[in-house]
C-alpha cells in the first residue's frame, strides 16, 4: 500500500514540476539599441532605439537620428539583431490540456451543446510546461479557448509568464465561440449506413436551433431576469459589444450563412475561425468587415484536387483582397505545435506575402481581432512592452534564436523543462 | 391473367421431365415421355460466333439434340415456329450467392478483442473455412431465380460469401419446374477466397489486407506440410483445402489493386485465381494483363453525381467524377487487351439493372460478340463446363433465350428463358405488336391514338382537336381495354373501350360512354414506324454525350497522361549542397544524364542537355524520409503481438495524392513503415516517389530489408478498449522479444540442419534479423525500453539498426553510439502522450554530438511536405551547422536505410535524385521548384500550374456532362465527399 502511495506521489511530482519562476515587475528602465525593429504594422525601423519604462514602450525611434542620455538604463546592445512584438496565438487550448493522451490532464471541453457560460480562464494552467515552451520562440500571448458543443464557451486572453490565471489574464471573457453546423455529416455505420461523408440533411435545422438560441438569449437579457439563466446571462456581451462572437466554420456556404446569421442577430463583432474556404468569399468578408483567424498554415489541402500549397497561400489570398487575417493553430497536437506560429507566418512568405505582412498575421492583426490592440500587437509608443529580441529573422527556424523576451516590461525566462534537460544531458556526455 | 397462363404453360411443360425414373411413384403411373421439342424458323446463336439463320433447334429431355438449317424433325416433336426470332444460350453468373444466405454478424459480440480461434479441429484462424460447402446451406429460391431468369440467366455458381477462405461453390441451373436433382450441376464447383474476414468470428487477426495476404501464404504452406503427413493432429480445414486444390479458385479481389495483390499471393504457390474485378482495371491495364488473370466483372457503373448544388459539387474529387465517365469503357479496354472476362450481377442492386449496364458497356465500345462470350462461353470455360453450358452445341443443356432480335439492343424483347428444357415466359411472344398510330371517330369527333412501348406495358396517348386526353390502356390476349376522359375536362367522366386485335392489328370492339350507352368501335392502324424513328433520334443524341476522358497515371488529379521520361539536364550556376567532403559549392553546375549524376563542376556543358539556369537557386540531393506512412493501403496488422509475416510492399498504393505533395516538398525516397500496434511489426517498403508508376515499380531494386519494431504505450495498448493481449507493460514487451527470438533461433538451426521443418514465414523473417540480413527500425520513446532492446539484441548477437522517434535518445545517446545504432527522430514533437513528456527538440543535436547518425523523420503526411524546415529546426535547437542539419534529411536517412550507395548526396555516379530549390533549402522561404528522381522530373512548379488549370477545366466539363445526363432523365447519386485521412503509426485499417 505504501508502495502505491510512493508511486502516485512520484508520478504527481513528475507531472507538476513547476515552470520557470515568473519574472518580477520592471524596476529599471531598459534601452534596446541597434536592432531592426519590426513594428508589426508592416513597417520596420533599422538601427532602432527602443525605450521601455514601467512596463510600457516609451519610445521606438531611429537610433541614428535620435540620441538619448541612457544613464541609469539597462542597455541591451542588439546591433544586427531583430526586435518583434510578442507573437499572439488566438483560438488556443494552451494550459487547458497538458498531455493530449492523458485524460486526467485534459480540461478543454465540457459536456453539453449550449455552454456560453463555460469560462476557459479559470482552468488555464499558468504553470504548464507546454506554455513555457512558447516563450523561447517568441509566442508570448494567447487567447485560451474552450472546445466542443455548438456553443463551446467563453475565451480569455492571457500572457505566458504568470504565477496563476489571475495574473496571466490580460482580457477576461473576450468572446464566445460557436461551432457552426457542418455542411457534411457521416453515415452512422453502426446502423448499417454508408460511413462516407454526405450532405448534412440536418443543417437547416441546426442553424435554426442556433438562431432560436440567439433570439432567446436576447429576449432574456432585455427582460427582468426574474429567474437567472446562467448561459443566457453570459450571452449578453454579444449584443452590447462587450464580447465578440467567434464562429468556427470552414466551408464557403457555412461562412456566408454565418455572416448573415450574425447580421440578423445584431451581433456587434463577429470573427470567422478556421475559414478553410474563406478565400472563396473574400467579397462577403470585406463588405461586412469580418476578420478571419485562419486555420493552421501547415496543413494538408482538403481535397486531392486542391493546389498542394493552398493552405500555405490561403493567407495571401485573403490579405490581397483586404481581409483582416491572423493565424491560428488548432488541430492535431495544437498546443505543442503553437510554438511554430512564427514559422506558419514564415511559410506564407514563400507563398506570396512580404515578411512584414506575414509578421502582421501574428502580431497586430490578432491584437486587433481580439480587441487588445490598444496595448499589444505592435512596437508602438505607449503600448505594453511585450516584445522579444532575436538574433535573426524570427519567422525562419534557423534564425529564430531568442535572447530576451519581455512581457509588460518584465524580462521573462527563456528556460524551459526542455532546455534544462538539454543542458543536463549535454553536460552528462561532456563529463564522460 | 397473364401470370396464370404462364404458370399453366410452364406446368404443362414440366411434365416432360419429371422425377428420376428409379423413384417409386404412388400417385399414378410412370409417365416418362421422350417427346422432342423443335423450335423452327430461328436465328440461333449456337455460340457467339457460330450463328445459324432460319434454323431449327431440336431439344429433348432438357438437352440440345441438334441445331441447324436442315435438322430432321422427328415425328414425336412439338414444333414451335418462332417466325425469325433469335435464340441465344442462357447466361451464366459465376459469382453468386443464390439460395445461400449470407452469414450474419452475431448480434451479441463481446467488446473484448478475441485473439484465439473459436473452433477446434480446424485451422487456427476462424476466417479460413475451406471446409464450408455452399451445397450444405443451399435452399433453392424460386423468387430470386425468376428475377435472374428475367435478366437472361440460366445457370449460377453460388457460394457462401463470407470469410477469407469460403469453401466450395455449387453450380445450379435456374430450373423453377424441377427439383434439385435436376438443378444441381456440380456441388463442388470451384473454391472461393477473399481478403475479407468472416462476420461470424471476432478473431482479430488479420486486421489488414497485408495480414490477409500473409495468412493465405502461411495457410498454403501449412496445407502442404499437412499433406506430407507431418502434422500429428487433425485439421479439417487443411484437409478440405488440399481436397479443393484441383478446383477452380475464385478470388474476390474487388479492385485492380487487390487483383495484383491476390495474384502475387497465388503466384508463389502456382495458383492462378479467377478474380472478381472491381471495374477499375482500365486504370492499370498493363499490370492487370501481366497477372494473366481471368476476371469476373461486376457490371455496376456509377451514376452521375447530382451536381446542381454548386457548394456541394466543389467537394467531389476529379477521380470520382472520372469514374462515372470512364468506368463503362472498362470492359472494352479489357477486351482490347485480350483479357478474358465474364460478367456477373454481383454488386447490382437488382438483376433488373443488368441489361441497361451491359448496354452502357456496349455503347462504350464493347463488341456484342465479346459481351455475349462474357455471359456464355467464357463463364462456361472458367468453371470447366463448356460441354454442358454456355452454348447450344449438341449435348448441351437446353438453356436458351428467345428474343425478338439482337439481345443487346434496347428495344429487343426477351420472350422466354428455357433452362434444362423448362421454359419461363417473360413476355408473351404470340402477342401482336399493336404499337403505332390509330384514328377513330366517336360522336362525330376524330380522335388520334398512339400506342408505344413494350407490349406487356404499352403506353397510350389520345388526342382530339390537339387536346390530349387522360387515358389508360391494358393489353392482354389480343384484347385491349382503354379508358379515357371526355373532352369536357371539368367533368370526371370516362369513356371505356374494349376491342379485339385482328390479324392486321386493327382494333375492333365497342365503346361504352359515361352515360352507359354503347356503340361500336373500330380503329385502324396507320403507320408504325414513327415511334421507332423517334427512338433512334434519341439514341443519336446520347452518343454525343459519351466522350470518354483520357486516363492518367495515377487516374486522378495531377496524374500524368503520359509518364515523364528521364532527361539529360544541366543545372548552371547553382549553389550545390553535395553532402560530400566538397561541402556546399557556390556557382557550380550539375549534369544529370541516364538517370545518374554525371558531373559536378564549373563551366560544364553537354550538347544533349536541357539547360536550367539555377543562378540564385540551390541544388541538393532529394529528401529521404525514414519514417512515413503514405502510399500504403494499410499501416498496422495489430491482430497479433507479432506480425513479422506481413509486408508493406504488399499493399503499396500508387494513387495516394500525398506522394505528389511530398514531391512538391522535395522528397524523393521514403521508408513506408508498418505501424506501432505490436512489438514486432511488419516489413517495410523502401520506395522512390515515382508518381505515376505502378505500386510495384516504386520499390527499390534489391531493396535493403527492414522491419518495424515498436516499444511503449502503443504496443502495450495503453488506449485500447480491452486489455487481453500480451504485453500490457514494458516488462512484457521484453519477454515478447525473448520468446520470438528464442524460437527463431531454434527454427533457424533446424532449417540449417537440413532436416524437414514446417516453413513459418514469421520465423523466417525473424531468422533474417538474427542472420543480420534484415534490419530493425524500432519505434521507441523512453530510455528504459531503448536500453532494454539493446540488451535483448545483444543476447542474440545483433544490433538494432535504427531507433525511430527515439524521443529520449538523448538520454542514451552514448549507448546508441557505442552500438552503432542510428536515431531517426521528430524535430520538435512532444506532449501528445505521457511517454513524450521528456521529449525535447534538442534530441537530434545531442544524439548527433554524441556520434549517433541522426535523421529527422515525419511519420506524418503533412510534415513530410516540409522536412527541410524540420531539419532547419536543429539549427535553432542545439546549434547544429546548416550543412549537418541538411544531412539529417538526406544523407543520414540514406545511411540508416542502407541506400547511401545510391542516394543521399550529390556525387558522380549516384542516382540523379535531385531537387532544385528557389532559395536556401533550410530556409522557411524555400520552395522546391523541380523534384527529379533518376533523371525524371516528377514535380515541376510550372507544370503544376498547368495541371491546376487542366483539373479545373476537366471538372467543369464533367459537371456539364452530368447536368446533361440529369436532364436526360438518367439516374443521379447524391454527393459524397472523399475522405482525406492522415495515417500515423497508430492508424488501424477500417473494416475491410
Amino acid at each position: 500500500m505504501k508502495n502505491i502511495f510512493t508511486y502516485i506521489s512520484m508520478l504527481c511530482s513528475f507531472l507538476i514540476i513547476a515552470q520557470q519562476t515568473p519574472a518580477s515587475k520592471q524596476t529599471q528602465d531598459i534601452a534596446i539599441m541597434g536592432a531592426t525593429a519590426h513594428i508589426g504594422d508592416g513597417s520596420i525601423i533599422e538601427n532602432s532605439l527602443i525605450i521601455i519604462k514601467d512596463g510600457k514602450i516609451s519610445s521606438v525611434v531611429d537610433g541614428k537620428v535620435v540620441k538619448m542620455d541612457l544613464t541609469g538604463f539597462k542597455v541591451i546592445d542588439a546591433n544586427g539583431k531583430h526586435v518583434y512584438p510578442g507573437f499572439i496565438i488566438p483560438n488556443s487550448t494552451l494550459g487547458l490540456t497538458e498531455i493530449d493522451a492523458v485524460k486526467a490532464s485534459d480540461d478543454e471541453a465540457e459536456l453539453g451543446t449550449w455552454n456560453p457560460h463555460i469560462r476557459s480562464l479559470i482552468a488555464y494552467n499558468a504553470e504548464s510546461k507546454v506554455v513555457e515552451s512558447m516563450r523561447p520562440n517568441g509566442v508570448l500571448l494567447g487567447q485560451i479557448t474552450p472546445r466542443g458543443g455548438r456553443v463551446s464557451g467563453t475565451s480569455s486572453i492571457v500572457q505566458f509568464d504568470a504565477w496563476n490565471w489571475e495574473d496571466a489574464a490580460i482580457k477576461v471573457d473576450d468572446g464566445i465561440h460557436i461551432n457552426w453546423p457542418s455542411s457534411f455529416s457521416r453515415g452512422r455505420w453502426w446502423l448499417g449506413e454508408d460511413p462516407a461523408l454526405k450532405a448534412n440533411d440536418k443543417y437547416a435545422e441546426q442553424v435554426t436551433e442556433l438562431s432560436n438560441y440567439m433570439t432567446n438569449s436576447k429576449a432574456y437579457n432585455k427582460g427582468d431576469k426574474s429567474k437567472i439563466n446562467l448561459p443566457f446571462e453570459s450571452m449578453n456581451g454579444l449584443f452590447n459589444g462587450a464580447k465578440k462572437l467567434f464562429v468556427h466554420v470552414d466551408d464557403e456556404k457555412g461562412i456566408i450563412d454565418a455572416v448573415n446569421f450574425s447580421k440578423e442577430n445584431d451581433i456587434k463583432n463577429m470573427v470567422i475561425v478556421g475559414g478553410r474556404e474563406a478565400y472563396k468569399v473574400t467579397d462577403v468578408l470585406k463588405e461586412n468587415n469580418i476578420p478571419v483567424l485562419l486555420m493552421r498554415v501547415h496543413s494538408r489541402p482538403n481535397s486531392d484536387d486542391d493546389d498542394y500549397d493552398l493552405p500555405y497561400k490561403a493567407a495571401k489570398l485573403l490579405v490581397e483582397k483586404g481581409v483582416l487575417v491572423a493565424l491560428e493553430a488548432s488541430g492535431d497536437m495544437e498546443r505543442m505545435n503553437s510554438r511554430n506560429l512564427p514559422f506558419y507566418a514564415g511559410t506564407t512568405v514563400a507563398h506570396g506575402l512580404t515578411k512584414e505582412q506575414a509578421l502582421q498575421l501574428i502580431t497586430l492583426n490578432p491584437a486587433k481581432i481580439l480587441g487588445i490592440d490598444d496595448n499589444y500587437g505592435s512596437l508602438s509608443q505607449g503600448k505594453s512592452a511585450t516584445l522579444f529580441i532575436s538574433d535573426g529573422d524570427a519567422l525562419d527556424m534557423r534564425t529564430n534564436i531568442i535572447t530576451h523576451a519581455f512581457i509588460d516590461g518584465r524580462d521573462v525566462s527563456l528556460e524551459t523543462h526542455q532546455t534544462e534537460l538539454w543542458k543536463r544531458y549535454s553536460e552528462k556526455y561532456k563529463n564522460q | 391473367m397473364t401470370k396464370k397462363l404462364v404458370l399453366f404453360i410452364a406446368l404443362l411443360f414440366s411434365i416432360v421431365i419429371n422425377a428420376q425414373d428409379y423413384f417409386p411413384k404412388n400417385d399414378g403411373v410412370h409417365t416418362n415421355t421422350s417427346n422432342y421439342t423443335a423450335i423452327t424458323n430461328a436465328k440461333i446463336y449456337v455460340t457467339p460466333t457460330q450463328i445459324i439463320e432460319k434454323g431449327t433447334l431440336l431439344i429433348k429431355e432438357g438437352k440440345v439434340v441438334a441445331s441447324g438449317t436442315s435438322v430432321e424433325i422427328p415425328k414425336n416433336s412439338i414444333v414451335i415456329d418462332i417466325d425469325g426470332k433469335s435464340i441465344y444460350p442462357s447466361f451464366i453468373d459465376l459469382y453468386s450467392d443464390f439460395g445461400v444466405e449470407k452469414p450474419k454478424r452475431p448480434s451479441s459480440r463481446s467488446r473484448t478483442a478475441q485473439y484465439d480461434a473459436s473452433r477446434t479441429g480446424y485451422y487456427w484462424n476462424d476466417h479460413v473455412m475451406p471446409e464450408n460447402k455452399a451445397i450444405e446451406k443451399f435452399n433453392y429460391d424460386s423468387k430470386s431465380a425468376t428475377e435472374l431468369l428475367k435478366a437472361g440467366f440460366g445457370v449460377v455458381n453460388t457460394h457462401i460469401q463470407d470469410g477469407i477462405v469460403r469453401g466450395t461453390g455449387t453450380l445450379v441451373a435456374l430450373n423453377n419446374e424441377n427439383g434439385n436433382e435436376y438443378r444441381i450441376l456440380d456441388q463442388n464447383s470451384g473454391q472461393y477466397l477473399s481478403f475479407s474476414k468472416s462476420v461470424t468470428s471476432g478473431q482479430a487477426y488479420p486486421s489488414s489486407i497485408m495480414g490477409s495476404m500473409a495468412l493465405l501464404r502461411q495457410m498454403y504452406l501449412d496445407a502442404d506440410w499437412y499433406a506430407k503427413g507431418q502434422v500429428k493432429t487433425k485439421d479439417l480445414s487443411l484437409e478440405a483445402l488440399n481436397k479443393n486444390k484441383s478446383l477452380v479458385q475464385f478470388f474476390d479481389a474487388g479492385s485492380r489493386a487487390n487483383i495484383i495483390r491476390a495474384d502475387k499471393v497465388g503466384d508463389a504457390y502456382n495458383i492462378q485465381y479467377v478474380m472478381l474485378g472491381g471495374g477499375d482495371e482500365y486504370e492499370r491495364i498493363n499490370d492487370i494483363k501481366a497477372t494473366n488473370s481471368k476476371l469476373i466483372l461486376p457490371i455496376n457503373f456509377p451514376d452521375a453525381y447530382d451536381v446542381e448544388n454548386a457548394f456541394l459539387v466543389s467537394t467531389v474529387s476529379l477521380s470520382d467524377m472520372r469514374a462515372w465517365n470512364q468506368k463503362p469503357s472498362n470492359p472494352k479496354i479489357l477486351a482490347d487487351n485480350n483479357i478474358t472476362f465474364a460478367f456477373t450481377t454481383h454488386d447490382l442492386k437488382s438483376p433488373k439493372e443488368f441489361k441497361s449496364n451491359i448496354l452502357k458497356a456496349i455503347e462504350a465500345g464493347l463488341s456484342k460478340e465479346k459481351a455475349l462470350e462474357a455471359l456464355t462461353t467464357i463463364p462456361a470455360q472458367l468453371i470447366g463446363k463448356s460441354d454442358l453450358i454456355g452454348s447450344l452445341k449438341n449435348g448441351s443443356l437446353a438453356n436458351f433465350l428467345i428474343t425478338s432480335g439482337d439481345i443487346f439492343e434496347e428495344k429487343t424483347t426477351l420472350y422466354e428463358n428455357w433452362v434444362q428444357g423448362a421454359k419461363t415466359v417473360i413476355e408473351d411472344m404470340t402477342k401482336k405488336n399493336i404499337s403505332g398510330d390509330y384514328e377513330f371517330t366517336l360522336s362525330g369527333e376524330v380522335y388520334k391514338m398512339s400506342i408505344k412501348g413494350e407490349m406487356s406495358k404499352p403506353k397510350l396517348e389520345i388526342t382530339t382537336n390537339e387536346k390530349t386526353l387522360g387515358s389508360k390502356i391494358a393489353y392482354d390476349e389480343d384484347w385491349v381495354n382503354i379508358s379515357m376522359t371526355t373532352i369536357d375536362s371539368t367533368k370526371q367522366e370516362f369513356i371505356r373501350i374494349v376491342a379485339h386485335v385482328d390479324a392486321k392489328n386493327n382494333l375492333k370492339g365497342k365503346v361504352i360512354l359515361p352515360n352507359g350507352n354503347e356503340s361500336s368501335f373500330y380503329a385502324t392502324s396507320e403507320n408504325k414506324s414513327e415511334a421507332e424513328t423517334e427512338a433512334n433520334a434519341e439514341k443519336k443524341e446520347d452518343d454525343t454525350l459519351n466522350e470518354v476522358l483520357p486516363i492518367t497515371y495515377p487516374n486522378m488529379a495531377y496524374g500524368f497522361t503520359e509518364l515523364p521520361k528521364a532527361e539529360t539536364i544541366l543545372f548552371k550556376n547553382a549553389t550545390v549542397w553535395t553532402n560530400e567532403k566538397e561541402g556546399v559549392l557556390e556557382n557550380t553546375d550539375v549534369l544529370i544524364k541516364n538517370g545518374k549524376i554525371a558531373k559536378i563542376g564549373q563551366n560544364l556543358s553537354d550538347s544533349s542537355a536541357t539547360i536550367i539556369d539555377a543562378t540564385g537557386k540551390h541544388v541538393t540531393a532529394g529528401i529521404i524520409d525514414e519514417h512515413s506512412h503514405i502510399a500504403t493501403a494499410s499501416v498496422n496488422e495489430g491482430g497479433q503481438n507479432s506480425s513479422a509475416e506481413v509486408s508493406i510492399e504488399d499493399v503499396l498504393d500508387d494513387s495516394d495524392i500525398n506522394v505528389y505533395r511530398n514531391l512538391a516538398g522535395g522528397v524523393t525516397s521514403i521508408q513506408v513503415l508498418h505501424g506501432s500496434a505490436n512489438p514486432i511489426g511488419g516489413r517495410s517498403a523502401i520506395i522512390k516517389l515515382k508518381w505515376g508508376e505502378s505500386a510495384n515499380n516504386l520499390v527499390y531494386n534489391n531493396s535493403p530489408k527492414f522491419i518495424k519494431f515498436a516499444l511503449g504505450e502503443n504496443v502495450k495498448q495503453t488506449r485500447a478498449q480491452s486489455n487481453v493481449r500480451f504485453p500490457q507493460s514494458r516488462m512484457g514487451v521484453e519477454q515478447v522479444y525473448m520468446d520470438y527470438f528464442t524460437r527463431a533461433k531454434e527454427y533457424d538451426a533446424l532449417k540449417k540442419s537440413g532436416k524437414p521443418y514446417r516453413k513459418d514465414i514469421e520465423l523466417d523473417v525473424l531468422s533474417e534479423i538474427l542472420n543480420k540480413e534484415r534490419f530493425i527500425s524500432c519505434h521507441s520513446y523512453v530510455q528504459s525500453e531503448i536500453n532494454m532492446l539493446m540488451k535483448v539484441t545483444e543476447k542474440f548477437d545483433f544490433n538494432v539498426n535504427t531507433f525511430t522517434h527515439i524521443l529520449e535518445g538523448y538520454k542514451v545517446a552514448d549507448k546508441m553510439a557505442a552500438n552503432g545504432i542510428g536515431g531517426s527522430t521528430f524535430s520538435d514533437w512532444w506532449a501528445y502522450k505521457y511517454e513524450v513528456n521528456d521529449a525535447i527538440p534538442y534530441n537530434a543535436a545531442i544524439m548527433h554530438n554524441a556520434g549517433v547518425t541522426v535523421a529527422i523523420n515525419s511519420d506524418d503526411a503533412e510534415m513530410s511536405r516540409r522536412l527541410n524546415q524540420e531539419a532547419a529546426k536543429s539549427v535553432k535547437y542545439g546549434g547544429i551547422s546548416e550543412e549537418e542539419a541538411w544531412k539529417f534529411v538526406t544523407l543520414n536517412p540514406a545511411k540508416l536505410l542502407h541506400i547511401d550507395n545510391r542516394v543521399g548526396s550529390l556525387k558522380v555516379g549516384k542516382d540523379a535524385d535531385v531537387v532544385l530549390w528557389t532559395d536556401h533549402p533550410l530556409s522557411i522561404y524555400a520552395k522546391a521548384e523541380k523534384t527529379i528522381i533518376e533523371g525524371v522530373t516528377y514535380f515541376d512548379l510550372k507544370r503544376d500550374e498547368m495541371m491546376r488549370e487542366a483539373i479545373q477545366k476537366e471538372k467543369s466539363e464533367l459537371i456539364n456532362m452530368m447536368l446533361q445526363a440529369k436532364n436526360k432523365g438518367l439516374k443521379t447519386q447524391p454527393i459524397k465527399k472523399k475522405e482525406n485521412e492522415l495515417l500515423h503509426c497508430d492508424s488501424i485499417d477500417h473494416e475491410f
